[in-house]
Protein backbone atom coordinates (compact mmCIF):
# COMPACT_ATOMS: atom_id res chain seq x y z
CA UNK A 1 0.00 0.00 0.00
CA UNK A 2 1.46 2.98 -1.28
CA UNK A 3 1.12 6.38 0.65
CA UNK A 4 1.90 9.94 -0.65
CA UNK A 5 2.88 12.63 1.38
CA UNK A 6 -0.63 14.63 0.80
CA UNK A 7 -2.87 11.16 2.51
CA UNK A 8 -0.15 11.82 5.33
CA UNK A 9 -0.90 15.42 5.75
CA UNK A 10 -4.92 14.42 5.15
CA UNK A 11 -4.57 11.74 7.94
CA UNK A 12 -3.11 14.22 10.11
CA UNK A 13 -5.02 16.66 9.96
CA UNK A 14 -8.01 14.19 10.64
CA UNK A 15 -6.22 13.25 13.93
CA UNK A 16 -5.25 16.71 15.13
CA UNK A 17 -1.90 16.42 14.27
CA UNK A 18 1.16 19.13 12.70
CA UNK A 19 2.97 17.44 10.07
CA UNK A 20 6.03 19.04 8.69
CA UNK A 21 6.92 18.02 4.93
CA UNK A 22 10.40 16.52 6.29
CA UNK A 23 8.33 14.47 8.92
CA UNK A 24 5.11 13.69 6.51
CA UNK A 25 8.12 11.71 4.17
CA UNK A 26 10.02 10.18 6.70
CA UNK A 27 5.80 8.89 7.78
CA UNK A 28 5.41 8.18 4.41
CA UNK A 29 7.99 5.67 4.63
CA UNK A 30 6.73 4.33 8.21
CA UNK A 31 3.14 4.04 7.72
CA UNK A 32 3.56 2.26 4.40
CA UNK A 33 5.72 -0.15 5.86
CA UNK A 34 3.36 -0.81 8.38
CA UNK A 35 0.60 -0.98 5.85
CA UNK A 36 2.64 -4.07 4.15
CA UNK A 37 2.41 -5.85 7.54
CA UNK A 38 -1.31 -5.36 7.85
CA UNK A 39 -1.86 -6.73 4.34
CA UNK A 40 -0.78 -9.87 5.04
CA UNK A 41 -4.38 -10.05 6.32
CA UNK A 42 -5.79 -10.37 2.99
CA UNK A 43 -4.36 -13.68 2.70
CA UNK A 44 -7.47 -14.92 4.43
CA UNK A 45 -11.20 -15.23 3.21
CA UNK A 46 -13.58 -13.47 5.93
CA UNK A 47 -16.59 -13.37 4.03
CA UNK A 48 -18.78 -15.54 6.18
CA UNK A 49 -17.41 -14.32 9.48
CA UNK A 50 -18.54 -12.29 11.87
CA UNK A 51 -16.44 -9.52 13.70
CA UNK A 52 -15.62 -9.70 16.60
CA UNK A 53 -15.55 -6.24 19.26
CA UNK A 54 -15.43 -8.18 22.86
CA UNK A 55 -13.48 -11.19 23.99
CA UNK A 56 -16.87 -12.86 25.21
CA UNK A 57 -19.22 -10.92 23.31
CA UNK A 58 -20.62 -9.37 25.87
CA UNK A 59 -23.03 -6.92 25.79
CA UNK A 60 -23.12 -3.00 27.25
CA UNK A 61 -24.24 -2.96 30.81
CA UNK A 62 -26.54 -0.84 31.17
CA UNK A 63 -27.71 0.95 34.91
CA UNK A 64 -30.65 3.31 35.71
CA UNK A 65 -30.62 7.25 34.23
CA UNK A 66 -30.34 8.23 37.85
CA UNK A 67 -27.19 10.81 39.10
CA UNK A 68 -24.68 9.23 41.18
CA UNK A 69 -21.58 11.62 40.38
CA UNK A 70 -21.41 14.41 42.91
CA UNK A 71 -20.18 17.96 42.60
CA UNK A 72 -16.28 17.91 41.96
CA UNK A 73 -15.50 20.34 39.34
CA UNK A 74 -12.45 22.42 41.20
CA UNK A 75 -10.82 19.20 42.12
CA UNK A 76 -11.18 17.67 38.88
CA UNK A 77 -10.30 21.13 37.02
CA UNK A 78 -7.06 21.57 38.66
CA UNK A 79 -5.06 20.20 35.90
CA UNK A 80 -6.44 22.65 33.11
CA UNK A 81 -4.26 24.72 31.66
CA UNK A 82 -6.89 27.76 31.55
CA UNK A 83 -9.82 28.17 33.42
CA UNK A 84 -12.22 30.81 34.90
CA UNK A 85 -15.30 30.60 36.70
CA UNK A 86 -15.29 27.01 36.47
CA UNK A 87 -15.46 27.01 32.79
CA UNK A 88 -12.39 25.83 30.29
CA UNK A 89 -10.99 28.61 28.35
CA UNK A 90 -9.52 28.55 24.45
CA UNK A 91 -9.45 30.23 21.57
CA UNK A 92 -12.11 32.22 19.84
CA UNK A 93 -14.05 29.67 18.30
CA UNK A 94 -16.85 31.94 16.85
CA UNK A 95 -15.68 34.93 14.67
CA UNK B 1 14.67 -8.56 53.18
CA UNK B 2 14.73 -7.51 49.45
CA UNK B 3 14.99 -11.74 48.71
CA UNK B 4 11.41 -12.43 50.88
CA UNK B 5 8.91 -13.49 49.23
CA UNK B 6 5.61 -11.32 49.75
CA UNK B 7 4.55 -14.54 52.44
CA UNK B 8 8.14 -14.29 53.76
CA UNK B 9 7.51 -10.44 54.07
CA UNK B 10 4.39 -10.78 55.68
CA UNK B 11 5.26 -13.50 57.99
CA UNK B 12 8.08 -11.13 59.22
CA UNK B 13 6.02 -8.20 59.72
CA UNK B 14 3.37 -9.86 61.43
CA UNK B 15 6.05 -11.56 63.98
CA UNK B 16 7.29 -8.00 64.61
CA UNK B 17 10.98 -9.34 62.99
CA UNK B 18 10.71 -6.05 60.82
CA UNK B 19 8.24 -3.06 60.45
CA UNK B 20 6.65 -1.96 57.35
CA UNK B 21 8.09 1.37 57.72
CA UNK B 22 11.98 -0.35 58.44
CA UNK B 23 10.96 -2.29 55.04
CA UNK B 24 9.94 0.48 53.01
CA UNK B 25 12.55 2.27 54.25
CA UNK B 26 14.70 -0.53 53.09
CA UNK B 27 13.51 -0.22 49.60
CA UNK B 28 13.44 3.56 49.34
CA UNK B 29 17.02 3.19 49.71
CA UNK B 30 17.80 0.51 47.12
CA UNK B 31 16.05 2.37 44.85
CA UNK B 32 17.93 5.78 46.05
CA UNK B 33 21.06 3.20 45.34
CA UNK B 34 20.59 1.46 42.48
CA UNK B 35 18.04 3.30 40.31
CA UNK B 36 20.16 5.68 38.70
CA UNK B 37 21.59 2.28 36.45
CA UNK B 38 18.08 1.46 35.60
CA UNK B 39 15.57 4.80 35.40
CA UNK B 40 12.62 2.48 36.20
CA UNK B 41 11.08 4.31 38.06
CA UNK B 42 9.64 8.22 36.92
CA UNK B 43 8.04 9.32 40.62
CA UNK B 44 8.93 7.89 43.77
CA UNK B 45 6.44 9.10 46.80
CA UNK B 46 8.97 8.75 49.68
CA UNK B 47 6.84 10.89 52.27
CA UNK B 48 3.60 8.82 50.85
CA UNK B 49 5.15 5.79 51.44
CA UNK B 50 6.25 6.15 55.45
CA UNK B 51 2.90 7.20 55.88
CA UNK B 52 1.25 4.34 54.00
CA UNK B 53 3.69 1.90 56.05
CA UNK B 54 3.28 3.51 59.53
CA UNK B 55 -0.51 2.94 58.85
CA UNK B 56 0.18 -0.76 57.84
CA UNK B 57 1.77 -1.10 60.95
CA UNK B 58 -0.51 0.22 63.09
CA UNK B 59 -3.41 -2.55 61.59
CA UNK B 60 -0.97 -5.16 62.15
CA UNK B 61 -0.56 -4.19 65.37
CA UNK B 62 -4.18 -3.97 65.57
CA UNK B 63 -4.47 -7.85 64.07
CA UNK B 64 -6.72 -6.18 61.10
CA UNK B 65 -3.98 -7.26 58.65
CA UNK B 66 -4.01 -9.35 55.62
CA UNK B 67 -1.49 -10.73 53.27
CA UNK B 68 -0.67 -7.80 51.48
CA UNK B 69 -0.52 -5.31 54.22
CA UNK B 70 2.65 -3.44 54.65
CA UNK B 71 4.19 -5.09 51.76
CA UNK B 72 5.93 -2.06 49.48
CA UNK B 73 5.27 -2.49 45.35
CA UNK B 74 5.18 -0.17 42.49
CA UNK B 75 2.66 1.31 40.51
CA UNK B 76 3.01 1.57 36.20
CA UNK B 77 2.83 4.70 35.60
CA UNK B 78 -0.36 4.26 33.66
CA UNK B 79 -2.46 3.94 36.85
CA UNK B 80 -4.03 7.04 38.42
CA UNK B 81 -2.77 7.55 41.93
CA UNK B 82 -4.74 10.51 43.52
CA UNK B 83 -2.42 13.75 44.42
CA UNK B 84 0.89 12.09 42.63
CA UNK B 85 1.78 12.50 39.01
CA UNK B 86 0.64 10.29 36.55
CA UNK B 87 2.13 10.64 33.55
CA UNK B 88 1.77 7.64 31.28
CA UNK B 89 5.79 8.45 30.90
CA UNK B 90 4.83 11.20 28.26
CA UNK B 91 5.24 14.78 27.99
CA UNK B 92 1.61 15.01 27.47
CA UNK B 93 1.08 14.02 30.93
CA UNK B 94 4.21 15.27 32.44
CA UNK B 95 1.97 17.91 34.43
CA UNK B 96 -0.94 15.77 35.35
CA UNK B 97 -1.67 15.45 38.50
CA UNK B 98 -4.66 12.38 39.05
CA UNK B 99 -7.48 13.53 41.11
CA UNK B 100 -8.63 10.12 42.16
CA UNK B 101 -7.34 6.75 42.28
CA UNK B 102 -7.47 3.71 40.12
CA UNK B 103 -9.64 0.31 41.13
CA UNK B 104 -6.56 -1.20 40.89
CA UNK B 105 -4.91 1.38 43.16
CA UNK B 106 -7.89 1.55 45.52
CA UNK B 107 -8.14 -2.27 45.85
CA UNK B 108 -4.43 -2.38 46.33
CA UNK B 109 -4.48 0.28 48.94
CA UNK B 110 -7.49 -1.25 50.99
CA UNK B 111 -5.33 -4.55 51.31
CA UNK B 112 -2.74 -2.01 53.19
CA UNK B 113 -0.07 -2.23 50.35
CA UNK B 114 2.69 0.66 50.50
CA UNK B 115 3.62 2.27 47.11
CA UNK B 116 7.14 3.45 46.82
CA UNK B 117 6.48 5.05 43.73
CA UNK B 118 5.35 4.89 39.69
CA UNK B 119 7.41 2.71 37.28
CA UNK B 120 9.04 3.86 33.88
CA UNK B 121 7.17 2.92 30.94
CA UNK B 122 6.70 3.14 27.02
CA UNK B 123 4.80 6.00 26.64
CA UNK B 124 0.67 5.49 27.11
CA UNK B 125 2.21 1.79 26.35
CA UNK B 126 3.13 1.86 22.95
CA UNK B 127 6.32 -0.29 22.42
CA UNK B 128 7.94 -3.09 23.57
CA UNK B 129 11.73 -2.35 24.45
CA UNK B 130 10.78 0.52 27.17
CA UNK B 131 12.70 3.02 24.73
CA UNK B 132 9.72 5.50 24.25
CA UNK B 133 9.28 6.89 27.60
CA UNK B 134 9.20 10.76 27.56
CA UNK B 135 12.01 9.95 30.52
CA UNK B 136 14.38 8.20 28.77
CA UNK B 137 14.69 4.22 28.53
CA UNK B 138 14.72 1.83 31.68
CA UNK B 139 17.58 -0.52 31.43
CA UNK B 140 17.71 -4.37 31.93
CA UNK B 141 19.27 -5.42 35.42
CA UNK B 142 20.79 -8.48 33.95
CA UNK B 143 22.49 -5.89 31.25
CA UNK B 144 22.38 -2.71 31.18
CA UNK B 145 23.20 -1.98 27.99
CA UNK B 146 19.51 -3.67 26.80
CA UNK B 147 16.44 -3.01 27.14
CA UNK B 148 13.79 -4.63 29.64
CA UNK B 149 11.10 -5.08 27.32
CA UNK B 150 7.94 -2.75 27.35
CA UNK B 151 6.16 -1.71 27.75
CA UNK B 152 5.79 -2.57 31.74
CA UNK B 153 10.07 -1.94 31.75
CA UNK B 154 9.96 -0.22 34.62
CA UNK B 155 7.50 -2.55 36.56
CA UNK B 156 9.74 -5.34 35.23
CA UNK B 157 13.17 -3.82 35.93
CA UNK B 158 12.62 -2.79 39.47
CA UNK B 159 11.45 -6.33 40.47
CA UNK B 160 14.06 -8.19 38.73
CA UNK B 161 16.81 -5.29 40.76
CA UNK B 162 14.43 -5.91 44.15
CA UNK B 163 14.24 -2.37 44.08
CA UNK B 164 10.24 -3.22 45.17
CA UNK B 165 8.44 -6.57 46.23
CA UNK B 166 6.29 -6.41 43.37
CA UNK B 167 4.72 -4.03 40.80
CA UNK B 168 1.50 -3.48 38.50
CA UNK B 169 2.08 -3.92 34.92
CA UNK B 170 -0.31 -3.95 32.09
CA UNK B 171 -0.71 -5.61 28.91
CA UNK B 172 -2.32 -5.18 25.52
CA UNK B 173 -0.25 -6.85 23.18
CA UNK B 174 2.33 -8.39 25.99
CA UNK B 175 3.39 -5.85 27.96
CA UNK B 176 3.69 -7.54 31.14
CA UNK B 177 4.44 -11.35 29.63
CA UNK B 178 7.44 -9.97 27.63
CA UNK B 179 9.22 -7.96 29.77
CA UNK B 180 8.87 -10.64 32.31
CA UNK B 181 10.74 -12.79 29.96
CA UNK B 182 13.61 -10.29 29.57
CA UNK B 183 13.60 -9.30 33.31
CA UNK B 184 13.62 -12.98 34.60
CA UNK B 185 10.38 -12.63 36.61
CA UNK B 186 6.96 -13.84 36.76
CA UNK B 187 4.17 -11.89 35.54
CA UNK B 188 0.43 -12.58 34.24
CA UNK B 189 -2.16 -10.69 32.59
CA UNK B 190 -6.02 -12.09 33.77
CA UNK B 191 -8.94 -12.54 31.21
CA UNK B 192 -10.29 -9.68 29.89
CA UNK B 193 -12.37 -8.42 32.44
CA UNK B 194 -11.37 -9.46 35.53
CA UNK B 195 -9.49 -6.85 36.88
CA UNK B 196 -11.08 -2.83 36.70
CA UNK B 197 -9.96 -0.87 33.80
CA UNK B 198 -11.13 2.07 35.89
CA UNK B 199 -8.18 4.68 36.09
CA UNK B 200 -6.25 2.80 33.68
CA UNK B 201 -5.03 5.39 31.37
CA UNK B 202 -6.25 3.77 28.13
CA UNK B 203 -4.69 2.62 25.01
CA UNK B 204 -6.79 -0.26 23.13
CA UNK B 205 -9.99 -0.60 25.41
CA UNK B 206 -10.84 -4.13 23.90
CA UNK B 207 -7.44 -5.24 24.78
CA UNK B 208 -6.17 -3.53 28.08
CA UNK B 209 -5.48 -5.56 31.61
CA UNK B 210 -3.77 -5.17 34.39
CA UNK B 211 -1.80 -7.56 36.17
CA UNK B 212 1.08 -8.39 38.85
CA UNK B 213 4.72 -8.42 38.22
CA UNK B 214 6.55 -10.64 40.90
CA UNK B 215 9.08 -13.04 41.56
CA UNK B 216 7.31 -15.94 41.59
CA UNK B 217 3.93 -17.35 40.82
CA UNK B 218 3.15 -17.54 45.14
CA UNK B 219 3.50 -13.94 44.64
CA UNK B 220 1.64 -13.16 41.90
CA UNK B 221 -1.83 -15.10 42.91
CA UNK B 222 -1.66 -13.15 46.17
CA UNK B 223 -1.00 -9.51 44.14
CA UNK B 224 -3.83 -11.06 41.55
CA UNK B 225 -6.50 -11.71 44.14
CA UNK B 226 -5.89 -8.06 45.28
CA UNK B 227 -6.12 -6.93 41.86
CA UNK B 228 -9.20 -8.58 40.77
CA UNK B 229 -13.19 -8.03 41.18
CA UNK B 230 -16.14 -6.39 39.44
CA UNK B 231 -16.39 -2.82 39.23
CA UNK B 232 -19.32 -0.97 38.51
CA UNK B 233 -17.33 2.31 37.18
CA UNK B 234 -15.36 -0.17 34.40
CA UNK B 235 -18.36 -1.14 32.00
CA UNK B 236 -16.09 -3.83 30.77
CA UNK B 237 -15.33 -5.15 34.13
CA UNK B 238 -17.06 -8.66 34.65
CA UNK B 239 -19.20 -9.67 37.29
CA UNK B 240 -17.66 -12.85 38.84
CA UNK B 241 -16.32 -13.47 41.97
CA UNK B 242 -12.20 -13.32 42.76
CA UNK B 243 -11.07 -16.20 43.64
CA UNK B 244 -8.36 -17.05 46.08
CA UNK B 245 -5.60 -17.28 43.82
CA UNK B 246 -2.69 -19.17 46.46
CA UNK B 247 -5.45 -21.49 47.84
CA UNK B 248 -5.50 -23.53 44.33
CA UNK B 249 -1.36 -23.43 43.74
CA UNK B 250 -0.94 -26.77 45.58
CA UNK B 251 -2.74 -29.36 43.30
CA UNK B 252 -0.42 -31.70 41.32
CA UNK B 253 -0.14 -31.75 37.46
CA UNK B 254 -0.68 -35.27 36.79
CA UNK B 255 -2.73 -35.77 34.23
CA UNK B 256 -2.47 -32.24 32.79
CA UNK B 257 -2.81 -32.13 29.37
CA UNK B 258 -0.86 -29.30 27.84
CA UNK B 259 -0.74 -28.14 24.08
CA UNK B 260 2.43 -27.01 22.85
CA UNK B 261 1.78 -24.43 20.18
CA UNK B 262 3.11 -25.58 16.95
CA UNK B 263 3.41 -22.29 15.58
CA UNK B 264 5.33 -20.57 17.89
CA UNK B 265 8.52 -22.46 17.06
CA UNK B 266 8.96 -21.86 13.61
CA UNK B 267 11.34 -19.53 11.92
CA UNK B 268 12.51 -16.12 13.74
CA UNK B 269 12.43 -18.06 17.53
CA UNK B 270 16.28 -17.70 18.64
CA UNK B 271 17.70 -21.28 18.80
CA UNK B 272 18.41 -20.78 23.20
CA UNK B 273 15.47 -19.77 23.70
CA UNK B 274 13.54 -22.97 21.97
CA UNK B 275 16.05 -25.13 23.74
CA UNK B 276 15.52 -23.42 26.95
CA UNK B 277 11.61 -23.34 26.39
CA UNK B 278 11.76 -27.08 25.52
CA UNK B 279 13.68 -28.13 28.83
CA UNK B 280 10.67 -25.90 30.85
CA UNK B 281 8.48 -28.44 28.66
CA UNK B 282 10.32 -31.59 29.70
CA UNK B 283 9.93 -30.57 33.34
CA UNK B 284 6.13 -30.21 33.23
CA UNK B 285 6.75 -33.67 31.49
CA UNK B 286 8.24 -34.66 34.80
CA UNK B 287 6.05 -33.57 36.71
CA UNK B 288 3.15 -35.97 35.37
CA UNK B 289 1.50 -33.36 32.74
CA UNK B 290 0.58 -35.20 29.49
CA UNK B 291 2.05 -33.01 26.55
CA UNK B 292 0.96 -32.96 22.74
CA UNK B 293 1.70 -30.66 20.00
CA UNK B 294 -1.25 -28.29 19.05
CA UNK B 295 -1.73 -25.97 16.23
CA UNK B 296 -3.16 -22.21 16.12
CA UNK B 297 -3.70 -22.18 12.38
CA UNK B 298 -4.50 -18.22 12.09
CA UNK B 299 -1.98 -17.30 14.69
CA UNK B 300 0.51 -15.70 12.07
CA UNK B 301 -1.86 -13.47 11.14
CA UNK B 302 -2.25 -12.30 14.49
CA UNK B 303 0.52 -8.85 14.41
CA UNK B 304 -1.12 -7.83 11.59
CA UNK B 305 -4.69 -7.74 13.13
CA UNK B 306 -3.07 -6.18 16.22
CA UNK B 307 -1.61 -3.30 14.29
CA UNK B 308 -5.29 -2.43 13.04
CA UNK B 309 -7.13 -2.73 16.37
CA UNK B 310 -4.92 -1.40 18.63
CA UNK B 311 -4.01 2.15 16.87
CA UNK B 312 -7.58 2.00 15.67
CA UNK B 313 -8.99 1.97 19.66
CA UNK B 314 -5.56 4.16 20.75
CA UNK B 315 -6.48 6.76 18.11
CA UNK B 316 -9.53 7.53 19.44
CA UNK B 317 -8.70 7.12 23.30
CA UNK B 318 -5.78 9.13 22.74
CA UNK B 319 -8.05 12.28 21.10
CA UNK B 320 -8.94 13.27 24.54
CA UNK B 321 -5.58 14.65 25.29
CA UNK B 322 -6.14 17.80 23.14
CA UNK B 323 -4.98 20.33 25.61
CA UNK B 324 -7.98 22.31 26.65
CA UNK B 325 -8.60 20.14 30.02
CA UNK B 326 -5.45 18.90 31.40
CA UNK B 327 -2.26 17.84 30.62
CA UNK B 328 0.55 19.58 28.02
CA UNK B 329 -1.16 23.14 26.02
CA UNK B 330 1.20 24.96 23.79
CA UNK B 331 2.29 28.67 24.45
CA UNK B 332 0.22 30.69 22.24
CA UNK B 333 -2.31 29.49 20.38
CA UNK B 334 -3.79 31.11 17.32
CA UNK B 335 -6.96 29.02 17.25
CA UNK B 336 -8.98 26.17 18.22
CA UNK B 337 -7.19 24.28 15.40
CA UNK B 338 -3.07 25.27 16.25
CA UNK B 339 -4.10 24.11 19.91
CA UNK B 340 -5.12 20.71 19.27
CA UNK B 341 -2.68 20.12 16.54
CA UNK B 342 0.24 21.87 18.13
CA UNK B 343 -0.69 21.03 21.42
CA UNK B 344 -0.60 17.41 20.58
CA UNK B 345 2.33 17.67 18.03
CA UNK B 346 4.31 18.61 20.70
CA UNK B 347 3.04 16.48 23.70
CA UNK B 348 3.04 12.88 21.74
CA UNK B 349 6.52 11.05 20.74
CA UNK B 350 7.23 9.84 17.56
CA UNK B 351 6.16 6.07 18.11
CA UNK B 352 2.24 7.39 19.90
CA UNK B 353 1.77 9.60 16.73
CA UNK B 354 2.57 6.82 14.41
CA UNK B 355 -0.18 4.62 15.90
CA UNK B 356 -2.34 7.12 16.33
CA UNK B 357 -1.77 8.37 12.13
CA UNK B 358 -2.11 3.96 11.68
CA UNK B 359 -5.60 4.24 13.38
CA UNK B 360 -7.32 7.03 11.85
CA UNK B 361 -6.26 6.00 8.19
CA UNK B 362 -7.88 2.87 9.53
CA UNK B 363 -11.15 4.29 10.51
CA UNK B 364 -11.59 6.72 8.08
CA UNK B 365 -14.39 6.58 5.54
CA UNK B 366 -13.60 4.16 2.67
CA UNK B 367 -11.26 2.29 4.93
CA UNK B 368 -13.26 0.93 7.44
CA UNK B 369 -14.55 -2.07 6.11
CA UNK B 370 -10.77 -2.98 4.61
CA UNK B 371 -9.14 -2.53 7.76
CA UNK B 372 -11.14 -2.43 11.30
CA UNK B 373 -13.48 -5.11 10.23
CA UNK B 374 -11.02 -7.17 8.58
CA UNK B 375 -9.11 -7.17 11.34
CA UNK B 376 -12.13 -8.13 13.31
CA UNK B 377 -12.75 -10.77 11.96
CA UNK B 378 -9.59 -12.33 11.82
CA UNK B 379 -9.64 -11.88 15.69
CA UNK B 380 -12.62 -13.60 15.37
CA UNK B 381 -10.53 -16.72 13.74
CA UNK B 382 -7.54 -16.38 16.16
CA UNK B 383 -10.38 -16.60 19.08
CA UNK B 384 -11.72 -19.86 17.75
CA UNK B 385 -8.61 -21.73 16.90
CA UNK B 386 -7.94 -21.17 20.73
CA UNK B 387 -11.77 -22.29 21.67
CA UNK B 388 -10.67 -25.40 19.66
CA UNK B 389 -7.41 -26.00 21.28
CA UNK B 390 -8.98 -25.97 24.91
CA UNK B 391 -11.29 -28.70 23.85
CA UNK B 392 -8.10 -30.88 23.31
CA UNK B 393 -5.58 -29.65 26.23
CA UNK B 394 -5.90 -27.54 29.25
CA UNK B 395 -2.79 -25.21 29.17
CA UNK B 396 -1.21 -24.02 26.00
CA UNK B 397 2.97 -23.44 26.30
CA UNK B 398 5.17 -21.61 24.30
CA UNK B 399 7.71 -18.77 24.04
CA UNK B 400 7.05 -15.16 25.80
CA UNK B 401 9.10 -13.96 23.57
CA UNK B 402 11.37 -15.01 20.14
CA UNK B 403 14.44 -13.56 21.56
CA UNK B 404 16.49 -12.68 24.68
CA UNK B 405 16.72 -8.92 25.65
CA UNK B 406 18.31 -7.11 22.93
CA UNK B 407 20.17 -4.06 23.23
CA UNK B 408 19.31 -0.49 23.18
CA UNK B 409 18.67 1.24 20.03
CA UNK B 410 18.92 -1.73 18.20
CA UNK B 411 15.23 -2.27 16.51
CA UNK B 412 14.34 1.53 17.04
CA UNK B 413 14.82 2.51 13.16
CA UNK B 414 12.52 0.11 12.01
CA UNK B 415 8.83 0.34 13.74
CA UNK B 416 7.80 -3.31 12.41
CA UNK B 417 10.73 -5.05 14.17
CA UNK B 418 9.77 -3.74 17.14
CA UNK B 419 6.35 -5.13 16.19
CA UNK B 420 7.21 -8.72 15.66
CA UNK B 421 8.71 -8.72 19.15
CA UNK B 422 5.28 -9.55 20.67
CA UNK B 423 4.69 -12.27 17.76
CA UNK B 424 3.24 -14.75 20.67
CA UNK B 425 2.00 -12.59 23.02
CA UNK B 426 -0.03 -10.62 20.72
CA UNK B 427 -3.23 -13.10 19.64
CA UNK B 428 -3.78 -13.87 24.23
CA UNK B 429 -5.05 -9.99 23.90
CA UNK B 430 -6.98 -10.59 21.00
CA UNK B 431 -8.92 -13.42 22.08
CA UNK B 432 -9.33 -12.11 25.70
CA UNK B 433 -7.71 -15.09 27.26
CA UNK B 434 -5.52 -15.20 30.32
CA UNK B 435 -1.74 -15.85 29.80
CA UNK B 436 1.53 -15.79 32.26
CA UNK B 437 5.27 -15.63 31.55
CA UNK B 438 7.39 -17.42 34.23
CA UNK B 439 11.35 -17.47 34.14
CA UNK B 440 12.77 -20.81 32.30
CA UNK B 441 16.67 -21.69 32.16
CA UNK B 442 18.70 -18.67 30.45
CA UNK B 443 20.15 -18.91 27.04
CA UNK B 444 22.60 -16.16 25.80
CA UNK B 445 23.27 -15.76 29.49
CA UNK B 446 19.86 -13.95 29.62
CA UNK B 447 16.96 -14.49 31.17
CA UNK B 448 13.97 -16.62 29.29
CA UNK B 449 10.43 -16.61 29.40
CA UNK B 450 7.78 -19.47 28.94
CA UNK B 451 4.27 -19.02 28.36
CA UNK B 452 1.74 -20.55 29.27
CA UNK B 453 -1.92 -20.16 28.00
CA UNK B 454 -5.50 -20.67 29.95
CA UNK B 455 -9.07 -20.83 28.96
CA UNK B 456 -11.16 -18.26 30.28
CA UNK B 457 -10.96 -17.47 33.75
CA UNK B 458 -8.43 -20.12 33.99
CA UNK B 459 -5.96 -17.95 36.09
CA UNK B 460 -5.70 -20.36 39.01
CA UNK B 461 -4.58 -23.34 36.69
CA UNK B 462 -1.95 -21.02 35.11
CA UNK B 463 -0.78 -19.99 38.67
CA UNK B 464 -1.16 -23.56 39.70
CA UNK B 465 1.44 -24.97 36.73
CA UNK B 466 3.79 -22.46 37.29
CA UNK B 467 3.98 -22.97 41.12
CA UNK B 468 4.47 -26.61 40.48
CA UNK B 469 7.13 -26.05 38.07
CA UNK B 470 8.78 -23.07 40.47
CA UNK B 471 8.61 -25.78 43.28
CA UNK B 472 10.53 -28.14 41.09
CA UNK B 473 13.35 -26.01 39.74
CA UNK B 474 15.23 -22.67 40.93
CA UNK B 475 15.19 -20.98 37.55
CA UNK B 476 12.71 -18.09 38.76
CA UNK B 477 15.44 -17.82 42.14
CA UNK B 478 18.17 -16.52 39.24
CA UNK B 479 18.91 -12.81 40.57
CA UNK B 480 21.05 -10.61 38.29
CA UNK B 481 24.40 -9.31 40.00
CA UNK B 482 25.85 -6.02 41.23
CA UNK B 483 22.12 -5.52 43.27
CA UNK B 484 22.93 -7.51 46.35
Amino acid sequence: MSLQRADVKKIAHLARLAVSDTEADALVKDLSNILDLVAQMDAVDTGQVEPMAHPTDMAQRLRPDVVTETDQREALQANAPAVENGLFLVPKVIE
Amino acid sequence: MHDKSIAELSAGLKSGEFSSVELTRHFLDRIAAHDGRLNSFITVTEEGALAQAAAADARIQAGDAGPLTGIPLAHKDIFCTRGVRTSCASKMLDPFVAPYDATVVTNLAEAGVVMLGKTNMDEFAMGSSNETSWYGPVRNPWDTDRVPGGSSGGSASAVAARLCAAATGTDTGGSIRQPASFCGITGIKPTYGRVSRYGMIAFASSLDQAGPMTRSAEDAALLLTGMSGFDPKDSTSIDRPVEDYAAALGRDLKGLKVGVVKEFFGDGLDAGVGASVQAAIDELKKLGADVMEVSLPNSGLSVPAYYVVAPAECSSNLSRMDGVRFGHRCEDPRDLTDLYERSRSEGFGDEVKRRILIGTYALSAGYYDAYYLKAQKIRRLISDDFKQAFEQVDVLVGPSAPDTAFKLGAKSDDPVSMYLSDIYTIAVNLAGLPGMSIPAAPANGLPVGLQLIGNYFEEARLLNVAHQLQLATDWHRATPGGFE
